[in-house]
């Protein structure tokens, strides 16, 4: 790894003010970071620390909310009492990530800008991605590409987003609170996560020297009809081919309310709307929830590794429908 | 990858036994922590230690595949910004250590090459393998991908300290007793984290395993032993006797 100056940031103040030296980064569990600059695809010269800035804690917010600190860790926020409880399909999805070890390092706002693992894009060895070097090419479009995007491409990058959490939070429509130079925003998830368009050099539309400093949720409204599910190559420790989260809020067998997020399949988890509504105001059946699932892929291409993601993804949304409704 | 590679090599050699005898001294750490340099931490063995021929492997390999790696898009390196050491006080094993290290130490290589405690594996580096599994504050980490100037006021636990002084610890005794590895490479890791996994599952954590999340019950199956073993890879497929050393253990 390259030579680096580090700092301690005191609370999240001073850190966005240290972050706003140029080609400065932010360092929370490193799982990601690190891994990057080992391999020579984040260059920074300088990391801030701010895993001792506070920000780790999981509080109900007023109206029945929570508020999950940026630095909490992806184990204690899958493991805490209110997640588990309120909000299974959220601890379901950070279990079914990475590992114990890498879980009780990642935040949660460091998850959020996970990067994605496209081979072009984490291995400088290869001298074409857009996403590492803009302009110079997509290498994965024509390359071994069993990994990458079905939904949401562009000519320049067809990579994915790699997490499981993003997926449950756009389900569960998260907002992200943010902090900077210019003052506190927040932003729905979907709009701060975004697609690669001619500018795939980003996963995301923070600012520079931005810090994460909580995701809020809003009040639980599905709790008894969740499910995250992932297939991937293994039965654990490793990325998703697809996965699909969904919630479901039913009413004397009628849904009420429901929402479906794709993941491993685009540069952001996938909803669509109009799939949602397909299965509102009826009982859940087979039938419907084929329909949504074939509503969600709809548009869909694929390249020449990944053509069965398109089934794939709408087999998964129709297994984990199936779980949530517990019509199984 | 490499360090499989060299060790496959070695044990089609005559050096299978002091090899398997070196390993199992690191890997059980029943020998009392020496204070010595880094860098000096083998036994002398005319002239040749298992560390230098280890090093010296790795180097040659490496170079062999250098025409490769230059072939590849590689810009000039400019004259980078060097950032000295600077002293770093961490808890390791309950004892204090005083280092110098430049920022961009890895509290894996801290361990190893610095705090000179080679009982912590470097298998892939890059977090995918688990052999460098520590415990930080009772928390199972992979060392490879932390800063060791970040866990400054952190208790950290290796497999040097997991043994009660000549006494090893269950998860020990029951890895010799159900024969839970061969090469041993990966079993530092592996007890790390299975003394951190037993305690996950006493106090309810949920897993991937679980059927519900919403319920604290955890059952100490074998399927729930494996999904949280997970983390730590074994390349001579040890997996069986591993869950069956963590399954004894938990139930003990």
């Amino acid at each position: 790894m390259h030579a680096i100056d580090f700092e301690r940031a005191r609370d999240a103040g001073h850190a966005v003010q240290l972050a706003q030296q140029g080609n400065t980064k932010f360092i929370g569990g490193g799982t990601n970071l690190l891994d990057l600059m080992k391999g020579g695809v984040e260059q920074p010269i300088k990391l801030v620390d701010i895993t001792r800035i506070g920000l780790a804690d999981i509080v109900e917010l007023p109206g029945g909310g929570l508020r999950i600190g940026a630095l909490a860790r992806n184990s204690d926020t899958a493991n805490h009492p209110l997640v588990r409880s309120r909000y299974p399909l959220l601890s379901q999805a950070l279990l079914s990530g990475a590992s114990p070890q890498l879980r009780n390092m990642a935040t949660v706002g460091g998850n959020l800008l996970q990067r994605p693992r496209c081979p072009y894009f984490t291995d400088t060895a290869f001298s074409m991605c857009n996403k590492r070097l803009p302009g110079s090419g997509c290498a994965a479009r024509d390359g071994y590409n069993r990994m990458h995007a079905i939904l949401g491409a562009s000519e320049a990058c067809i990579a994915v987003n790699p997490s499981d959490m993003n997926v449950a939070l756009t389900a569960l429509e998260a907002t992200v609170q943010v902090m900077g130079p210019g003052g506190a925003r927040a932003m729905p998830i979907a709009g701060f996560l975004r697609l690669p368009g001619d500018t795939p050099q980003t996963e995301h539309v923070l600012q520079p020297a931005e810090l994460i400093t909580s995701v809020d949720l809003p009040a639980p409204a599905f709790t008894a009809n969740t499910f995250y599910l992932k297939v991937r190559d293994r039965s654990s420790y490793a990325f998703a081919l697809v996965s699909a989260a969904v919630a479901l809020e039913i009413s004397g067998g009628t849904v009420r309310q429901a929402r479906i997020a794709l993941g491993g399949v685009a540069h952001k988890p996938w909803r669509v709307p109009a799939a949602e509504a397909l299965l509102v105001g009826q009982p859940v059946s087979e039938a419907r929830a084929r329909q949504a699932a074939a509503k969600l892929v709809e548009g869909a291409r694929a390249f020449k590794e990944n053509r069965f993601k398109i089934d794939m993804a709408q087999r998964a949304v129709v297994s984990a429908l199936r779980r949530a409704g517990e019509i199984a | 990858m490499l360090v499989f590679g060299v060790a496959d090599a070695l044990t089609q050699q005559d050096a299978r036994i002091p090899l398997a005898a070196s390993i199992w001294k690191e890997t059980m750490s029943i020998e009392p922590f020496l204070e010595h340099p880094p860098g000096d931490e083998d036994d002398a063995t005319g002239g040749l230690t298992r560390r230098g021929f280890l090093q010296s492997a790795v180097a040659a390999a490496t170079a062999t595949h250098l025409p490769l790696v230059n072939a590849a898009e590689t810009p000039p390196a400019p004259a980078a910004p060097s950032f000295p050491p600077r002293p770093v006080k961490l808890d390791i094993n309950g004892k204090p250590y005083a280092l110098m290290l430049e920022p961009r130490v890895t509290l894996l290589d801290a361990l190893r090459e610095y705090a000179g405690l080679t009982g912590s594996k470097k298998g892939c580096d890059r977090g995918q393998c688990g052999a460098c599994t520590v415990l930080v504050n009772g928390r199972r980490v992979n060392s490879c991908l932390s800063l060791a100037i970040m866990h400054e006021g952190d208790q950290i636990t290796t497999i040097e300290g997991i043994a009660q002084g000549e006494q090893l610890a269950p998860i020990q005794a029951a890895f010799v007793e159900h024969d839970a590895f061969q090469c041993g490479y990966c079993t530092p890791g592996q007890i790390c984290s299975a003394v951190a996994c037993m305690d996950e599952m006493r106090a309810g954590a949920a897993s991937a395993a679980s059927p519900d999340v919403r319920i604290k019950v955890v059952a100490f199956s074998d399927e729930e032993i494996r999904e949280r073993m997970s983390g730590n890879l074994c390349r001579c497929g040890a997996y069986n006797n591993i869950v069956a050393a963590v399954r004894a253990t938990s139930k003990a």
